[in-house]
């Protein structure tokens, strides 16, 4: 077992910068996700930790170790791929043999470990079939299998969920988050999905152009994202952005938003409470912080503005509904309980939850 | 059984009947033409398999396209072991052992190294490795006439001319090309990450090579193997240059038996020494040939 260590790393393809000084640590046995959108550099970041790419400039570290110009297979790490890419022609007790014959660990040594693995896995039964033979979870475990009998230091994820259908995806999710508790080896999961981020992670690293834009705890960059591109990117369907401005507002701050016909004044709470008035900012409220408002919710949840909103579309999906307002020039979208959920063309007074709203720069973008 | 469907049974569809001739027709022509120009392509086969039995008189009163009268299978016998080629009278045998020890050698060197060549040029990619392989792509479009001078100097150079080590060396390097062209494009379809993921798991160059690639790759193989020993087996032109007498390759030989000096051309052992030169490439297309037709196509449609 080992902690990860990231330092300013770059990475050129020619003129091309696809890194641009990443600096993530991951300490021992955490479960760190990189997600981003596709082309942030996210699976060039994980093959530079797995030695299948070269480090243009910057440190890796494996435990105290520097890998920089480490072979891959010196690096006491194992990788699961997004093609699982299982060895078509080897069984699958071969295939999580391979690593193992590669290296010379004695026999019994193996089968103790292809039987404890298979166990754990649920894969006895599949032993002495062919890849070509198995459904997409079964590969899914297998190529985890393979990953496993080795026993390295860092486990590394590209997109592993990525090729299978909706409702085993959820089932394979939920099993890698036993298997980590299981195993504590430290893991870099690399997915473009923010849900498998947030389920999995202990840390999520969020990349963007070649940056980390956002490295934290779930929770921390869902509720205080660093910049307008986490928290846009972060959360489904994504965080409203209003244009507005900070006002004076009987000695308290507010937000100003352009409605209908006129201002609305939606007072901050908490420690965006005490900032100074009079400039431009972006106002972030994410869809589940919008309600239809009643006057007894005041005094369940403080921090609650209101406005009133023009309904333009609903849009149910069983559980909740959407439904898209108009304020002012803007749109915003809401996600409302079935029971409460507004009507097409119904004008309805909004309940703003202030208190996990998000103020940005509108030049710089930033978290104020 | 009601009435309805008794009159439904006896009502004559003449739509019906018109599209049943129809189709009847159209498969009798297509047939017809199949099998008109199925005769035509085995014709000159039949012909000399029929000659190769009959007697020469028998060939010279009556032509060489005639339904045979006699029936003898010494020639086959003469053509092998008896018959004289150049002065020699041991028949053709000689012969169709150096070409099975040029075949052989250069059909497994050549298929080795392209396909190593192949695994290199797809997997292992290095500055400069697209020129190579152009490079040597070039090769399966230069005529193999142009080379003829610069391997006769070559050969002579290494003492090799006359001899079957010299051909074996020259279909190798000539072979190359379409070799390493095959096995790239095959191995260019299998996926980078079963390579990333031998080397994570610890495997080197040649273990990837020999357990996860090989393993894949019998369909190419097979391809490689029947194309390169039917070329090799076949090509005339090097054998009949660089060789002669007793070190030619059958191919080279077949045209010597022709051209005997004597006044009267056996026709019957002609036949017979032609059929034994093209046995082999036959048998390895009638063992491998479906092989070949389907590696021929894939990755065609994938």
């Amino acid at each position: 077992m080992a902690s990860l260590t990231i330092r300013n790393a770059f990475k050129n393809y020619g003129m091309v910068e696809v890194l641009k000084g990443v600096d993530i640590e991951a300490q021992q046995g955490e479960f760190v996700a990189l997600v981003g959108p596709s082309g942030c550099g996210k699976s060039t970041l994980l093959a530079m930790i797995a030695g299948l790419e070269s480090v243009t400039s910057g440190e890796i570290w494996i435990g105290d170790r520097m890998v920089n110009s480490v072979a891959p297979k010196d690096r006491d790490i194992a990788m699961v791929f997004q093609s699982y890419a299982l060895y078509p022609t080897m069984t699958v007790r071969q295939n999580m043999l391979f690593g193992m014959e590669a290296r010379g660990v004695p026999k019994p040594q193996q089968e103790e470990a292809i039987k404890r693995v298979s166990a754990l896995l649920q894969i006895e039964q599949l032993l002495n079939r062919k890849p070509g033979q198995l459904s997409g979870g079964q590969r899914q475990r297998v190529a985890m299998g393979r990953a496993l009998v080795r026993d390295p230091a860092l486990f590394l994820f590209d997109e592993p969920l990525s090729n299978l259908d909706a409702k085993l995806r959820v089932e394979m999710r939920t099993e890698i988050k036993k298997l980590h508790n299981r195993v504590g080896k430290t893991t870099v999961y690399v997915t473009h999905d923010q849900v498998e981020a947030m389920t999995l992670a202990s840390r999520i690293a969020v990349m963007h152009q070649g940056q980390v834009q956002q490295f934290d705890e779930p929770q921390a960059v869902y509720d205080r994202p660093a910049n307008m591109f986490v928290a846009g990117f972060m959360g489904s369907p994504s965080m409203n952005f209003l244009p507005a401005q900070l006002v004076e507002d009987g000695g308290k701050t507010a937000v100003a938003v352009r409605g209908a016909d006129r201002v609305e004044k939606l007072a901050l709470y908490n420690g965006a409470a005490d900032r100074a008035g009079g400039r431009d900012v972006i106002l972030g409220v994410r869809p589940e912080h919008i309600f239809r408002y009643h006057p007894d919710l005041k005094n369940q949840k403080p921090g609650i503005a209101t406005l009133p909103a023009p309904v333009e579309l609903v849009e149910p999906t069983g559980a909740e509904t959407m439904a898209v307002m108009k304020i002012g020039e803007s749109e915003i979208l809401g996600r409302f309980d079935p029971d409460e959920a507004p009507r097409m063309g119904e004008t309805i007074t909004l309940g703003v939850d202030m208190s996990h709203a998000c103020l940005f720069d509108p030049t710089t973008q930033r978290l104020i | 059984m009601s009435s309805s469907a008794v009159a439904a049974d006896t009502v004559f569809d003449a739509e019906a009947a018109n599209a049943r001739r129809r189709w009847i027709t159209a498969r009798v022509i297509i047939y017809g033409l199949l099998t008109l120009f199925s005769l035509i392509y085995i014709m000159p086969l039949i012909v000399v398999i029929l000659n190769s039995f009959r007697d020469l008189p028998e060939i010279n009163h009556n032509g060489l396209i005639a339904w045979p009268r006699s029936f003898n299978p010494i020639y086959w016998y003469q053509a092998w072991d008896t018959y004289c080629v150049g002065g020699t009278c041991a028949g053709v045998k000689g012969n169709f052992f150096n070409s099975l020890a040029m075949t052989i050698p250069a059909t497994i060197i050549s298929t080795a190294l392209g396909a190593i060549n192949g695994y290199i040029l797809s997997k292992w990619k290095f500055r400069g490795s697209e020129i190579i392989f152009t490079c040597m792509l070039l090769g399966v479009f230069v005529p193999g006439q142009l080379s003829l001078m610069p391997w006769a100097y070559l050969l002579g150079k290494l003492h090799l001319t006359n001899t079957v080590y010299g051909l074996i060396l020259l279909h190798c390097v000539q072979g190359l090309s379409f070799t390493t062209l095959f096995c790239r494009n095959f191995y260019v379809n299998i996926p980078d990450d079963l390579i990333k993921a031998a080397r994570i798991d610890g495997a080197g160059f040649w273990r990837i090579f020999w357990k996860v690639i090989l393993p894949i790759s019998p369909p190419i193989l097979i391809v490689t193997v029947i194309w390169q020993f039917t070329g090799i087996w076949n090509e005339f032109l090097f054998g009949v240059i660089f060789t002669s007498g007793t070190q030619q390759p059958i191919t080279a030989a077949l045209v010597a038996l022709g051209a005997n000096g004597l006044s009267v051309h056996a026709y019957n052992v002609s036949s017979a020494a032609v059929l034994i030169g093209a046995f082999p490439p036959l048998l390895v297309y009638f063992l491998g040939g479906k092989y070949f037709v389907r590696g021929l196509t894939q990755g065609a449609i994938k």
